[in-house]
This record gives structure tokens, sequence and C-alpha cells, in this order.
């Protein structure tokens, strides 16, 4: 026994190493896998309200092009309203008329952003107080942003595209393709596009948006165009570069994207799945 | 509570805050950011003893991490460059680390970038292989050493030059 204890005063500084290498590498595992990151992340009370403070003057910098890209939203937004009834045979496979009781959408302010990591977090404004969830999506007016993580009181972090973890359900605009969207870590203006079949017809500039299949984005949000695509080692899939429309190192208002439905789909899914 | 522990708390605050605030914003080049936080961790007083400075760069790591959201590959990289610096200090500074008188102000220029730069490419090496986690990568976790590991270098020689002309 005398021994034991000898030996651990001996060797505390290496076995307190251990022990907190070993807590961090911990973390480090547990950060990788989706939805597990519970413990260390920025939506929390102190640094929340750190980056508020910070937000508070940044936002003044950026002012003006959040105006003007208020104004091309709200043109987009009139050009929909007054043209509706000329527009409205493109719309009748949506069912525009049902739109706004599927999703219920809400604003957000970005206090952090990060693009240059490989795992690459938002912090937003909005948290549980409001009823702000995990796996809402968050979009731009020109594009996906990512999916809500991890949420606090007050706060809310989002896994961004530009994240080696993220992978969204997209599709090809023309077709009805689908793949999914992930990220190799090379530049944070492209995303790729796998696992898209090779009799898909894949063009250069054609436009990818999001599918139909996941419960936290309605299917047509843009992502981007199409850089380069080639066929994979397999020969039967395509990767396809995707430009993204968002310049992710530039984001000041998000909003929200809640599915009414989602829990219903989810536990039709649960049940086949059992 | 000494002017020394006042002193070492106020470094610890204010390293955090630039690095989070500002440093991490930098992304030259897209990708490529200093890490002066580390500088905490070389200037640690040599004369106290390693489980403090092993604990205290964990705190330092896991601060950083969590205004990052980076899990936990700071707090490892920093633990891991405060448990072998010791011998970082024997191969840089020599007999005088022996008698424990180092002063980091009155080393040579030389033998500080020496120390410097074996502290900061460890810690990057380590930062970034946890981060990538990946093997097949092994090209983006060099490169983006090497970069970060050149800017750090150059950033914690000029704060050391900037601040000690004060306290002479």
């Amino acid at each position: 026994m005398q021994q034991i204890i000898n030996f651990v005063f001996r060797n505390k500084t290496f076995l307190l190493f251990l022990l907190l290498f070993g807590v961090s590498l911990f973390l480090t595992i547990q950060s990788h896998s989706y939805h597990k990151s519970k413990f260390i992340h920025s939506a929390n009370y102190l640094t929340g309200g750190v980056y508020k403070q910070v937000n508070g003057v940044k936002q003044y910098f950026n002012l003006k092009e959040e105006n003007n890209a208020l104004l091309e939203e709200n043109r987009q937004l009139k050009m929909l309203l007054y043209n509706i009834e000329i527009d409205t045979t493109n719309y009748s496979t949506l069912d525009s008329t049902y739109l706004g009781d599927l999703y219920k959408f809400r604003t957000a302010d970005v206090y952090k952003n990060s693009y240059s990591l490989t795992k690459n977090y938002l912090t937003i404004d909005k948290g549980k107080k409001d009823s702000i969830k995990v796996d809402f999506g968050v979009v731009t007016s020109k594009g996906i942003v990512g999916i809500i993580e991890n949420t606090s009181r007050n706060y809310a972090s989002v896994l961004s595209v530009l994240n080696t973890k993220s992978r969204i359900n997209a599709q090809l605009k023309k077709s009805n393709h689908i793949g999914s969207l992930t990220w190799d870590a090379k530049s944070y203006e492209f995303v790729q596009l796998v696992d898209v079949s090779k009799f898909a017809k894949v063009k250069v500039g054609d436009t990818i948006i999001t599918g139909g299949q996941s419960t936290i984005f309605p299917q047509g949000i843009l992502i981007g165009s199409i850089d380069s695509f080639y066929i994979d080692a397999g020969g039967d899939t395509y990767t396809i570069n995707v430009r993204l429309f968002n310049d992710m190192t530039n984001i000041g208002h998000v909003y929200v994207i809640e599915n009414l439905n989602a829990a219903e789909v989810k536990s039709l899914e649960h049940k086949i799945d059992e | 509570m000494s002017s020394a522990s006042i002193q070492l708390i106020s470094r610890f605050v204010i390293l955090v805050f630039v690095q989070v605030l500002i440093l991490n914003n930098i992304n030259f080049l897209g990708y490529i950011n200093p890490y002066l936080y580390i500088l905490f961790i070389m200037l640690f007083p040599v004369r106290n003893n390693r489980t403090a400075i092993v604990f205290i760069s964990f705190l330092l790591g896991l601060c950083i991490d969590i205004f990052s959201d980076s899990g936990g590959v700071h707090a490892a990289a920093c633990v891991f460059v405060a448990y072998i610096r010791p011998t970082f200090l024997k191969f840089s500074f020599g007999t005088v680390y022996d008698y424990q008188t180092i002063k980091f102000n009155q080393t040579e220029l030389s033998t500080r970038l020496t120390y410097f730069t074996l502290i900061t490419v460890v810690h990057h090496l380590v930062l970034f292989s946890l981060e990538v986690f990946n093997i097949s990568k092994i090209i983006l976790i060099l490169q983006k050493t090497l970069f970060s590991s050149i800017f750090t270098i150059l950033l914690c020689l000029i704060m050391t030059i900037l601040f000690s002309n004060k306290r002479k």
C-alpha cells in the first residue's frame, strides 16, 4: 500500500497529464459524432454573453451590406407577390397554399461564425426561450447555412454546412436525382454533393437545391451551382463540386426553419425501422 | 495574493479574449490563424511545479475550446506541450535551465526562437491532427501546422519584444 501511494506521489505530474489528456481526447472524440457534443459548445451563458457584446459593435460595420441584402430579398418577395397569378402553373406541384402550415420561420442574428476549421459552428441569438430546438434548419435569403445542434436558454449553436460532420439531403433542380451534401474541408466556397446516380444529367452551372427527404429543410431551398464533377472510382456515382450561393464568411441575419410535421414523419419512419 | 499571481491571472484572461475575439477571426488566406494564447504556457514561470502548469494549461485550452466549439482539441494540445515543456527548456537553454534561473526577458533571441519554435510546432501538430482526425489527410494537417506555426512564432516574438522593454 505504501508503495502504491509513493508511486502515485512520484508520478503525480505524469498521472495528471494522462488524466487530463484523456479527458480532452474524450471531448474531442465526442465532438466528432453528431448530437453528442453536449458539454463543450459556445451556446452557453458565458460565451453567448461575450459574443453578444462583441456582435453589438461588429454589426455596425456590415450595416450597408445587410441593408442591400434585405432590399434584394424584398425585391424578390415583391416579384413573387405580384407575379403570383402568372406563375401559378409552376407552383401546382408544390401546393403553396399549405406551405404556411408546414413550416415556421423565425429570424435570428449570428453572433459567432467560423469557416477556417474543419468543424465549423455558428452561434445565434435565439435559444430554447424562443422555442428553437435541435434539428431545425438555418438558412439565409441566398441559401442554406446549417442545422441547429445545441441549444441553451438564450443561444443556439448551428452545425455549419462547412463541417466535415454535416450531411444534408440535396438534389439537382432539373431532375429529382438526390445525393448528400458533404464538405472536404478544402475551401469555404465549395461543398461536395456525393452519391449522385450516374444516370443523372449533370451539367456545369446547374443549380443544386435541398431535397424533400429530410424533415429539416423544405424542398427547394437554394444551395449552390455545379462547378465541376467527376465519376467516382466505383463508376456508379458522381461527386459534384458545388459553389455555394451563400458567402459563408459573411453571414449576419438568418432564418430558422421549423418543420411542424417533423415529429409525425419521424415517428412514422421509426415504426418502419422497428 | 502576490503581484506575480495577479500578473499570471490577468495574462490568462487577456490572452483568451485576444485569441477568441480577434485572432480567431483573422483567417489569413482562408484558413491560417495564429494561436497566440500558447504564449501563456511558454512564459509560465519555470520555478513553479509541473503539476500546476499541466492543470492550468488544461483550463486554458478548455476555455479556448468552449469559445470556438472545437471539442477538446486545444485542451489536449495544451496539456501535451505543458507536460513536455521541461524537455524543450533543457534543450534550448541548456545549463541555465538546470539552475532554474531563467528570465525569459534576458535570454538571447536565438535561443528564445528555438524554444518558441519547438513548443509551437508540437502544439500545432497535436492540435491539427486532432482537429482533422483523419490520417489520410496528413498533407492538410502538415500544411496547416506549417503556415499557422510561422504566424504564431512571429506574433509571439513580437509580443515578447514589445512587452519586455516595459519591465526593465
